[in-house]
């Protein structure tokens, strides 16, 4: 078959010519796939990102790896339903004393979808302190907080922490009897505390009673303060899970083959 | 963990890792299909158990009785048994603090260098331990009777005096309930030991008028009910009288 005159034409100038010897009967995914390979090259010569894409995706996991550890990726899952779901919740939501039990209700009953999303939220909530509680128990059962993972486990208690604290003050925003009398517990249990108690629970009603300004406060920690540090921490964490890599299963061990013994020296 | 259990370890999860597969897309694919997995489930507790909103706030109300949510159920329950005053503040801080602080110190002071769970019986009877006292005071917290409530049938002597004698008891039982007078003394199966004296059959050791004086001029420390409305205080000790 003759050659087209028009390959010539779909290379690209310079040196990159001879690296696409691409058949001339699809000459257009061949353009495709070039905009797509130069796209990437634009973005890796500014940020040299692939390399590290590389490291974290194509890292090796050890063997016997199994379906219990999905319950970390689940957690996050749960936490980024919870941020979207969240962002929908706040085009409503009006964080004032007065007002604050209208705006629920009306996207409860009014807005298309709104039970159902706040439902999401509501029940999410439940799932992602299910999964963090499995994931740590699985982390803890399978030894995996030892060395060198002991930092891993410390952020990952912090986590723990941030996420029943987004629970606590969660809680209160539908601002109905039932959230409202537990968060007034809730506060006064912290206040009972030695050192800090008072303070804390000063700064969470923001100040001595509970006030008109209380629920902006929680939900300013609700909505931009924790989640904010929990997705920095989760960040931390997946660094550090992709740095020192994920423990195979303690019943597994390395079959203790000589030349792999020799290669690992 | 020594240097040399450090480093044996490091080499044997190094040779785990070069025979294992690469995360993407093998992880990817388990950790995707988890990913739906909690996605279906969110949805599928939305849709069947909905996002219900209770009566509107009202700070001046004195009977409601607040419940967290379901994961603090045990806390609530750890709060609700531990009584006297002086133990409440180690009750509602000192414990979940220290289980915190051991929850964060886990790996500094657990450092043996054993992974498998059936050579760790000291970590797994802690574990489990753990596990047991948190379901069971979960489930004992999920369960908790108001604490504004008293579930006691009208006595026959009640019964028998038909409508109007029940509605009046009940009228009563109401007015002890909501007036915190279970908060010292036990009803029935309701309310705490002490300090107050039992009121299961005061109707029986205290005649009425004694009951009513006693209301207005208690003995230390019982505050004085003067203010409660002449009506309430009537059901009240009408209540009172009724238990024998």
């Amino acid at each position: 078959m003759a050659k087209l005159p028009t390959t010539s034409g779909t290379r690209p100038r310079g040196t990159r010519a001879e690296t696409t010897e691409a058949p001339a009967t699809a000459p257009q995914r061949n353009k495709l796939q070039e905009t797509g390979v130069s796209t990437i090259d634009w973005l890796d010569e500014r940020t040299s990102l692939s390399a590290g894409a590389r490291w974290m995706m194509f890292r090796k996991i050890p063997k016997g790896t199994n379906w219990f550890y999905t319950l970390g990726s689940a957690t996050m899952f749960a936490f980024l339903s919870q941020a979207v779901t969240g962002v929908f919740l706040a085009m409503y939501y009006d964080p004032s004393a007065t007002r604050a039990y209208e705006s629920v209700r009306f996207l409860t009953n009014e807005v298309f979808l709104g039970e159902f999303v706040r439902g999401m939220h509501k029940w999410g909530s439940t799932v992602m302190v299910i999964l963090i509680f499995l994931h740590m128990a699985r982390t803890f059962f399978f030894g995996a907080y030892k060395y060198p993972r002991e930092l891993n486990w410390v952020i990952g208690v912090v986590l723990l922490i941030l996420t029943l604290a987004m629970s606590f003050t969660g809680y209160l925003l539908p601002f109905d009897q039932r959230s409202y009398w537990a968060t007034t517990v809730g506060v006064a249990i912290n206040g009972t505390g030695p050192l800090v108690g008072p303070y804390l629970s000063d700064f969470l009603r923001a100040g001595p009673e509970f006030g008109a300004t209380t629920l902006a406060r929680f939900y300013a920690i609700h909505m931009l303060l924790l989640p904010g540090i929990i997705a920095a921490m989760i960040g931390a964490h997946l660094y550090l899970v992709a740095r020192l890599g994920t423990t195979a299963p303690p019943w597994i061990r390395a079959e203790s083959s000589p030349e792999l013994r020799e290669d690992s020296k | 963990m020594n240097q040399l259990e450090k480093e044996a370890y490091l080499r044997e999860y190094s040779l785990l890792k070069s025979k294992g597969k690469p995360f993407f897309p093998y992880a990817v694919a388990k950790d995707g299909w988890m990913a739906v997995i909690v996605m279906v489930t969110i949805i599928l507790m939305s849709l069947t158990l909905g996002a219900e909103l209770g009566p509107k706030v009202d700070p001046t109300t004195t009977t409601y009785v607040p419940r967290p949510e379901w994961y603090f159920f045990f806390l609530f329950e750890v709060l609700r048994i531990i009584k006297p005053p002086s133990l409440v503040p180690l009750a509602a801080i000192g414990v979940p603090s220290l289980c915190m602080i051991l929850l964060f110190l886990l790996p500094f002071y657990d450092r043996s260098p054993e992974r498998r769970p059936e050579r760790r019986p000291i970590a797994m009877a802690a574990a489990f331990l753990t596990i047991a006292a948190m379901a069971f005071l979960t489930y004992e917290g999920a369960n908790a009777g108001s604490p504004n409530q008293i579930d006691m049938e009208p006595p026959p002597s009640v019964m028998a005096g038909g409508e109007e004698a029940i509605r009046a008891f009940e009228a009563g039982k109401q007015v002890v309930a909501q007036s915190g007078c279970l908060a010292c003394h036990k009803i029935g199966e309701n309310g705490n030991t002490g300090p107050g004296p039992d009121l299961s059959e005061i109707g029986g050791r205290l005649p009425r008028q004694a009951i009513a004086r006693t209301l207005v001029n208690p003995t230390a420390p019982m505050p004085p009910y003067v203010d409660l409305p002449d009506e309430k205080r009537d059901n009240l000790v009408e209540f009172l009288a009724q238990l024998k």
